[in-house]
């Protein structure tokens, strides 16, 4: 899960890390008051979970409270590569003397976690890897020894940091990776992480992303959920605990497993059609989850055609079928489904079905024809 | 012979009693795989369907000597029970589970490496590992699987693992065994272990490979083949289709930015002289075709 970079400042503060004082706005008032509260100077950003905000003109600063209510009036609402702005975070303006960059995240190739610390901060480090790689130091950190103080203060050094920056800097970076690990982060970067023209160095962005698996540890992240997609379809599944993902085409897919889930939406498309969803209903899946992403799928109007694509392991194929029946019987299904059933018990969930098959529920045999026949009934 | 696992392999299942546990605990059994034994805390001198249950590892190898684990609990206590079972001297662990922290397996992984460097895990969150009428540990159904080879199969994906088996058998071609190496971003054995054994394995004439997007592990496999493999390899990447951000079910298949997409690791196979196919089903039908020409 992607953070606003309110939240992931807020959640910087836990561990912390310093970031500059502010609010977050829903309205233009609200932004104002927050402005008033933070002092002019201030800066109005846009919340996004996208980059270029800035070159979008989603970032201005405001010298008083009347630019703040325009620049604020001007933000929300507008779009930025496809998001809507719905918040604003108002903080005070910092004086910037240098601009760095820092993140943690996985080495997946190595297995370790990876430190990128640069001295040329403020722009994209994908730039500064192609422009100028050596500007970039890398640490690589065992995850069984973690970073310690001394390690870090040997990074700043590497890096090349303004000696003015060195030690404030180490301090936060060991913050910054006690937020990585404890705070469970995919991804925990600052861009840029600025020292002042008074020599003082902290966060002016964040970007976190958190990883969903260790939500059970973390009840905290409960209040992210509700500002987490914008998606009413992806909204829907979420709140039936299903892995969804919606994408804009006209075949509704539902399959067990993240690969099968994948592999469905590439024979989808090579067989000409589209698929409206990505949507797992993972190992184990049992008749109330089959009948909850039937549901999902039918809330969706663009669904011409629903593709059912079963390979049971842990999950048994005639208790997907009988989710199948309970969902028939619940709900007014819209669009036509299209079955392909193989692996676990698939002889007993095909027995099941059998009696109920019509020109609405209809069976193929493998995922290439069910495929076809689903893409040939979303265009009739 | 096959890899990883064979008819003489004995099993410990931790968390038997457990209901995942219990049906993928006995189903191996029947298909012929040697359980000797299961371990639940406190459950110890029970029995699942004559299996005896153990309280600890160390007790269960003590008693058993088996040398491998199947390991299906919760994500909470998975790690900890990864690195009791490499204590107790298990050689292969696998481990079924879905929705452990990167963190926590970030953790795990880099101590067994350290700390017990004899140890292989396999897994987490993969369907585990098959020799087709030798021995099934996971939760792969046995009856899909074909006997007596000729091809290897590594996959990151459960239940496209179970497409290719299905794929392969349904046109008479048998498989020495079939490994999913799970989809996490931390996985303990990846394609190159795979493909490095299937090389070396006598029975195994060819090998298939099935990745998806997200991380570089497909672009490392190429890389291997290129210079390591005599085997005809076919591949199949899922995701071609996949929106970028996103994470596709799985924790690793995720394209970051321009990095893991499924053309990529498409075009790095087929330049190491892969066979890639652009579904599971063409990657049985190109693997049929070289099993018949050899």
């Amino acid at each position: 899960m992607d953070l606003f970079e309110y939240q992931g400042k807020q959640y910087f503060s836990r561990f912390g890390i310093p970031v500059s004082p502010g609010g977050v706005a829903e309205t233009v008032d609200e932004a104002v008051a927050a402005a008033d509260a933070a002092g002019y100077p201030c800066v109005v950003k846009a919340q996004v979970k996208v980059g270029g905000r800035g070159k979008a003109g989603g970032i201005k600063l405001a010298a008083t409270s009347e630019e703040a209510r325009e620049h604020a009036a001007a933000i929300l609402g507008m779009d930025i590569k496809g998001h809507t702005v719905r918040r604003v975070w108002v903080e005070h303006a910092s004086e910037i003397a240098k601009e760095y960059y820092a993140s943690f995240t996985l080495d997946r190739p190595n297995k370790v976690h990876l430190g990128m610390l640069s001295a040329e901060g403020g722009v994209e480090i994908e730039v500064v890897a192609e422009t100028s790689p050596d500007a970039i130091a890398r640490l690589s950190i065992d995850p069984v020894r973690g970073l310690d103080l001394e390690t870090a203060r040997r990074w700043v050094a590497e890096a090349s940091l303004d000696p003015a920056a060195r030690e404030q800097t180490a301090e936060i970076l060991c913050d910054l990776y006690r937020c990585y690990v404890e705070g469970d982060c995919d991804l925990a970067e600052v861009n840029p992480l600025i020292l002042t023209t008074e020599g003082k160095v902290h966060a002016l962005d964040a970007k976190v992303t958190l990883d969903d698996n260790a939500s059970f540890r973390h009840p905290e992240w409960d209040e992210y959920a509700a500002t987490e997609t914008e998606d009413p379809r992806e909204k829907m599944a979420k709140e039936r605990g299903l892995t969804y993902i919606g994408l804009d085409g006209t075949v509704g897919i539902i399959a067990n497993g993240a690969g099968l889930a994948m592999s469905t939406l590439d024979v989808v498309n090579q067989a000409g059609g589209s698929a409206a969803n990505f949507l797992d209903i993972g190992g184990g899946a049992n008749a109330d989850v089959m009948a909850a992403a039937l549901e999902v799928i039918n809330a969706d109007a663009k669904v011409q055609s629903i593709f059912v694509n079963i390979f049971g392991g842990i999950t048994k194929v005639d208790e997907v079928a009988q989710g199948i029946l309970d969902a028939l019987g619940r709900v007014d299904i819209k669009a036509p489904i299209v079955l392909r059933l193989d692996g676990t018990n698939a002889a007993a969930g095909r027995a099941l079905l059998a009696p109920h098959l019509s020109d609405r529920l209809v069976a193929e045999t493998t995922m290439l024809d069910a495929a076809a026949r689903a893409v040939a009934l979303a265009g009739s | 012979m096959a890899i990883f696992v064979d008819e003489e392999t004995e099993v410990l299942v931790q968390g038997l009693t457990g209901g995942q546990g219990r049906f993928h605990g006995v189903r191996n059994r029947d298909y012929g795989t040697k359980v000797v034994g299961g371990v639940t805390p406190g459950k110890g001198g029970q029995d699942v369907e004559g299996i005896p249950i153990f309280d600890t590892m160390h007790e269960a190898v003590q008693r058993t000597g088996a040398t491998a684990s199947f390991v299906s609990v919760p994500p909470k206590a998975a790690t900890a029970a990864i690195l009791e079972a490499a204590a107790a001297g298990i050689s292969l662990i696998v481990c079924i589970t879905e929705g452990i922290p990167a963190h926590d397996e970030a953790r795990c992984y880099n101590r067994l490496v350290e700390e017990y460097p004899g140890t292989r895990l396999l897994g987490p969150n993969c369907p585990g590992v098959i020799s087709p009428g030798r021995c099934n540990i996971g939760i792969t159904s046995g009856d899909i699987a074909l006997p007596g080879g000729p091809v290897g199969i590594v996959s990151r994906s459960g239940t496209l693992t179970y497409q290719a088996l299905h794929e392969l058998s349904a046109k008479g071609v048998g498989q020495t065994t079939c490994v999913g190496i799970g989809g996490d971003p931390v996985p303990g054995t990846n394609f190159i272990d795979c493909l490095e054994a299937f090389e070396a394995d006598d029975e195994t004439l060819a090998v298939m490979l099935i990745g998806e997007i997200g991380g570089s592990e497909e672009e490392r496999a190429a890389g291997f083949i290129r210079e390591h493999m005599t085997k005809p390899v076919v591949a199949y990447v899922a995701g071609v289709t996949a929106p970028p951000g996103r994470k596709m079910g799985h924790a690793g298949a995720i394209i970051s930015g321009s990095k893991g997409t499924a053309q990529a690791k498409m075009d790095a196979l087929a330049d190491a002289g892969v066979t890639v196919a652009r579904n599971p089903t063409e990657a049985g039908e190109r693997m049929v075709d070289i099993v018949r020409a050899l």
